[in-house]
């Protein structure tokens, strides 16, 4: 890799790294405005016009609060914890196909950080490791609403990642391929997975949410019963991060259902622009997406009472699992009848016949005799 | 197809999320006040005197959707692999996958009849 391709990607990562934060930022006051409007009143408005430097104040106070450790928690894990939240919480935006790619400076510019073949996998992979991290700081903090709350969060979001999982291997057997960046590609135009693959953006998108530990699946920290979950005992930025990475999941995970399923960067009729316009364009159709998906799931935090825990697991096990499985397993044979295996001889099996049909006389004599001496 | 430099600015990525990670916890570490006390210091329990510690057993159901999930997420990665190859292993991988899905299947009705998901009892 050449060391102009280096500092491109460097400043990449860190321009999406800060648009990640801001946004994470913004996220707290749009939660507040649409919480708010739900619910017929004015939300924040103090701070500033419209109150919209709140979650700069917000932020800022946050630093300036007590770091409080209590006396018998474990020390290094109690900061390790909120630490892997927002580690792995940041980590996933490197995957994700922005835009189109952009000219500057004389360079083709790849609006993704790192188009690597696994791109779902590695989102996966970072999201699970996102629990360690509720479930660290929750076990640390040797507070009994912690542990229940720390113990729930993980086994909520384990149940969650196995249908989660199913639905994806639905988009991949279409796709044929694990990249991001290839899924979103095929998406071209108009061509959006939702409408090949309903039932897997159902659950998708429930488990996406179940995920990020938002109501109505958010067990973990329910104030009625828990206090605050799993950071009960933290404060300042500790417990910021926990607040912050929730946030970055919520961005993050509506960043890949767009992707995944509603085309990404790609608009109807983007075949009329070209080169920077199109990437423009393509980037502000993805975060428009984006955002009505944040919006949705907002919508629903205020619009739905908690789950009980039964019911959340009942959901997850007995009701997703079972959906996502009949649907691959429909895909998979829609698939198979569409490519004509049911019906026609396979590719597989004509090429047999054809190298059966190549071979020299006595060879295949030779091999039927062989067959009958076999047989025999 | 990726290769290893692919994972280059992945490498980028994390050193730019922990410095970031490691220097906020620091700076809010040096920046609020610490006033240490007893009662302070000890952990949260609806104000009332916090009896005992709390690293003690939970429930036995937690540990058991944990293994079902170690199980069938192991299920669920090797369909990765087969769901990527799909298309080229044709009728045959179907019928393979199949199986393996009735395997799978199998092995759920059995945790279900065997009540490890029941939550109420």
């Amino acid at each position: 890799m050449d060391t102009g391709l280096l500092i491109e990607k460097t400043i990449l990562v860190v321009v999406i790294f800060a648009i990640t934060l801001f946004i994470a930022t913004y996220q707290t006051y749009m939660e507040r405005k649409v919480a708010a409007w739900l619910q017929d009143r004015v939300g924040p408005d103090r701070a500033g016009p419209f109150g919209i430097l709140q979650p700069i104040a917000d932020a800022g106070k946050m630093f300036f609060k007590e770091d409080f450790i209590p006396a018998n928690a474990d020390k290094w894990l109690f900061i390790m914890g909120p630490g892997i939240a927002m580690f792995t919480a940041s980590m996933t935006g490197a995957v994700i196909p922005w835009g189109p790619p952009l000219e500057m400076f004389g360079r083709t510019v790849v609006l993704q950080v790192a188009d690597i073949n696994i791109g779902i996998l590695f989102i996966m992979g970072f999201a699970s490791i996102g629990v360690y991290g509720i479930m660290i700081g929750g076990w640390a903090s040797n507070n009994k609403f912690s542990l229940f709350a720390a113990i729930r969060a993980s086994s909520q979001m384990i149940s969650y990642e196995l249908a989660m999982g199913i639905s994806i291997i639905t988009l991949v057997l279409m796709s044929g391929s694990l990249s991001l960046g290839e899924i979103v590609q095929q998406q071209h135009g108009m061509n959006w997975n939702i409408l090949y693959q309903p039932v897997a953006f159902i659950v998708f998108f429930i488990c996406s949410i179940a995920e990020c530990n938002r109501a109505p699946f958010d067990l973990a920290e329910c104030e009625s019963e828990l206090i605050g979950g799993y950071h009960t005992e933290y404060g300042s930025m500790k417990l910021g991060f926990f607040l912050f990475a929730e946030y970055v999941n919520l961005f993050i995970s509506s960043a890949v259902i767009s992707a995944l399923f509603f085309g990404g960067y790609n608009f109807p009729g983007m075949d009329h622009f070209s080169g920077n316009a199109l990437a423009i364009l393509g980037t502000a159709a993805f975060f428009a997406k984006i955002i009505f998906f944040i919006f949705v799931i907002m919508w629903i935090r205020w619009t739905l009472p908690r789950f009980r825990y039964d019911q959340l697991m009942h959901l997850g096990w007995k009701k997703l699992i079972p959906i996502a499985m009949i649907n691959l397993l429909i895909t998979a044979v829609v698939i198979g009848f569409n490519s004509g295996w049911f019906t026609k001889k396979s590719a597989k099996v004509k090429q047999t016949e054809k190298s059966v049909a190549m071979m020299p006389k006595a060879k295949v004599d030779a091999q039927a005799n062989y067959k009958i001496n076999f047989n025999n | 197809m990726s290769s290893a430099q692919d994972y280059l600015p992945l490498v980028i990525q994390g050193v730019v999320a922990l410095g970031f990670v490691v220097s906020v916890l620091i700076v809010t570490h040096l920046l609020g006040p610490r006033v240490h006390s007893k009662k302070k210091d000890s952990n949260f329990e609806c104000g009332i005197e916090s009896e005992g510690n709390a690293r003690f057993p939970v429930s036995v159901r937690y540990f058991l959707t944990a293994i079902l999930f170690v199980l069938f997420d192991v299920e669920v990665i090797f369909f990765y692999p087969y769901a990527v190859n799909f298309k080229a292993l044709e009728l045959e991988g179907l019928l393979a996958v199949i199986l393996f899905v009735a395997f799978f299947l199998i092995g759920f009705l059995y945790v279900l009849k065997k009540g490890a998901l029941e939550w109420e009892k």
